[in-house]
C-alpha cells in the first residue's frame, strides 16, 4: 500500500481526501491505480500517455523524473506526492498580515 | 618595526561592480565525514544581499546591448523578493523606472525595501502566490508597450550569468567538485552553474532543492495552471529534492549553530538537501549555494514557534 498526497486542486475529483491508498509496484502502476478509482484524475495528471508538464510526483521526496519516471519501483509502505509545477524565485511571499 | 604591508584596497567605480566574486567556505563542522567536504558560496554578500545582483545586472547589461531597453523605457517584473530589490538598485543607478508585480501577501518589509530602492508596487491575488504575479506582469506587459520586462523566469542572461560568474568562480577555486546544489526558482542557478561546472567535472551531480509548497498557496484551479520556467530544463537535473518549510528552518538554524552562518530559508533547505546527498557519497565534495542571508526574514514568525509548518505554510519561500 502507497499513500498518495493530494493537493488542493485535485481533492474534489477524490471526495475532498488530502491523502488516499493507492497499489503498484512502480509509480506508474500506482497512478493507474489511483486513476483506475478516481477516472476524472486521469486528464489532469495525464499528457499524451506520459506526467504532464505541470504535474510533479515525488517518492521519498524526490522528484521521479529524476528517477526513473513511472517505471521507478515503489516499496511497500512509501508516500508518493502530487504537486504542480509552481514558479519560484519569489522568496519571502510572506502570511497574510494585518 | 614597520607593519607588513598591506595589498592596496580595490576601489570599485560603482556598487554594480562589486556584484559576483562572492566568497567561498567550507564547511567543516557539517561535513558528515572527513573524506566529504562540504563548502557554502556565499552569495548575500552581493550588494543587495542576493545572488539575484547577478541576474538583475546581466539582463540589464543584456537588453541595454541588444537595444531593447533605451532611455525612456520602464522596467516591470514579477518578484516580491530579491530579485526586485535587485533589479530596483540596477534600475535607479541606470536611470529607469521600476514596476515589481507581487502577491498581495508579500511582508511589509520587503514593500519596504523595495519602495526605499524607488519601486512601484502592483499587487497580485495572495492566493494565486508566484503563479499569479507572473501571470499579471504579462497581461501589464502585452497592453503597454513602453513597458519592458525582463523577465527571469525566461531570460537566457539569467543562467548565462551563473555560467560565467557563479559557476566558473567556483571552477576556478576548487580542484574537485562531485555534486552541486542550489534551491530551485527560476532554475537560472542550477543550469547556469550546473553547465559550466559540468564543464570542468564531467561526472558533477546537479542537485535541485525545491520548497514544499502549503496547500493556502496552490490557489491554483487546476493543474494545468502550473507553470515551468522557460529557462528550466529539468532533463538536465539529477536529483530534484523537495524540502519541507520545517527542514529550510532546521537547516538555517544548524548552519547558524555549527558554522556562524546565518542562511535565508532557501539556504537552509540547501543545507538540508546537501546533507542528505552528503550521507550518500564515501568521499568527494558538494558545493551549497546560499543564496541570501536570512536578515530579510527575521521579521517572519517561524524563529520562534514551535510549528514551523503552521506558520510557514501559507507562503512560498523562495
Amino acid at each position: 500500500m502507497t499513500r498518495v498526497r493530494i493537493p488542493p486542486m485535485l481533492r474534489a475529483e477524490v471526495g475532498g481526501a488530502r491523502e488516499v491508498e493507492a497499489h503498484g509496484e512502480t509509480v506508474g502502476e500506482v497512478i493507474e491505480d489511483l486513476v483506475g478509482r478516481y477516472p476524472a484524475l486521469r486528464a489532469q495528471l495525464y499528457r499524451d500517455g506520459d506526467l504532464g508538464e505541470f504535474v510533479n510526483v515525488y517518492l521519498g521526496g524526490e522528484d521521479v523524473r529524476t528517477l526513473e519516471g513511472l517505471d521507478t519501483p515503489v516499496r511497500d509502505g512509501s508516500t508518493l506526492i502530487l504537486l504542480p509545477a509552481m514558479a519560484g524565485g519569489s522568496p519571502g511571499v510572506g502570511r497574510h498580515e494585518a | 618595526m614597520r607593519p607588513d604591508p598591506v595589498a592596496a584596497p580595490r576601489i570599485a567605480p560603482s556598487v554594480l561592480d562589486l556584484i559576483g566574486s562572492t566568497p567561498l567556505v567550507e564547511l567543516r563542522r557539517l561535513s558528515p565525514k572527513p573524506s566529504v567536504r562540504l563548502y557554502a558560496k556565499l552569495e548575500g554578500q552581493n550588494p543587495t544581499g542576493s545572488i539575484k545582483d547577478r541576474v538583475a545586472k546581466a539582463m540589464i547589461d543584456a537588453a541595454e546591448a541588444s537595444g531593447e531597453l533605451e532611455p525612456g523605457r520602464r522596467l516591470l517584473e514579477p518578484t516580491s523578493g530579491n530579485t526586485g530589490i535587485a533589479l530596483a538598485l540596477v534600475a535607479r543607478l541606470r536611470g529607469y523606472p521600476l514596476t515589481c508585480v507581487l502577491p498581495a501577501n508579500v511582508t511589509e518589509e520587503r514593500r519596504r525595501l523595495l519602495r526605499l530602492y524607488g519601486a512601484e508596487i502592483v499587487e497580485s491575488p495572495a492566493e494565486e502566490g508566484s503563479n499569479g504575479a507572473v501571470r499579471l506582469a504579462l497581461e501589464l506587459a502585452a497592453h503597454d508597450p513602453s513597458f519592458y520586462m525582463p523577465f527571469q523566469y525566461g531570460n537566457e542572461a539569467n543562467p548565462r550569468a551563473h555560467y560565467e560568474g557563479t559557476g566558473a568562480e567556483i571552477a576556478t577555486a576548487l580542484d574537485r567538485v562531485d555534486v552541486l546544489v542550489a534551491g530551485l526558482g527560476t532554475g537560472g542557478t542550477l543550469m547556469g552553474a550546473g553547465a559550466r561546472l559540468r564543464e570542468s567535472f564531467p561526472d558533477l551531480v546537479v542537485a535541485a532543492a525545491e520548497p514544499m509548497p502549503g496547500d493556502e498557496v496552490m490557489g491554483l484551479r487546476s493543474l494545468a495552471d502550473g507553470y515551468v520556467p522557460p529557462i528550466l530544463d529539468v532533463a538536465k537535473l539529477d536529483r530534484k529534492l523537495l524540502v519541507t518549510n520545517a527542514e529550510s528552518v532546521a537547516g538555517v538554524r544548524l548552519l547558524l549553530e555549527r558554522e556562524g552562518i546565518f542562511g535565508g530559508v532557501s539556504s537552509g533547505g540547501v543545507v538540508h538537501a546537501a546533507l542528505r546527498l552528503a550521507a550518500e557519497l564515501d568521499e568527494g565534495a558538494v558545493v551549497c549555494i546560499l543564496a541570501d542571508g536570512g536578515w530579510k526574514y527575521l521579521s517572519a514568525g517561524f524563529w520562534e514557534t514551535d510549528d514551523v509548518e503552521r506558520e510557514m505554510g501559507r507562503s512560498v519561500w523562495w
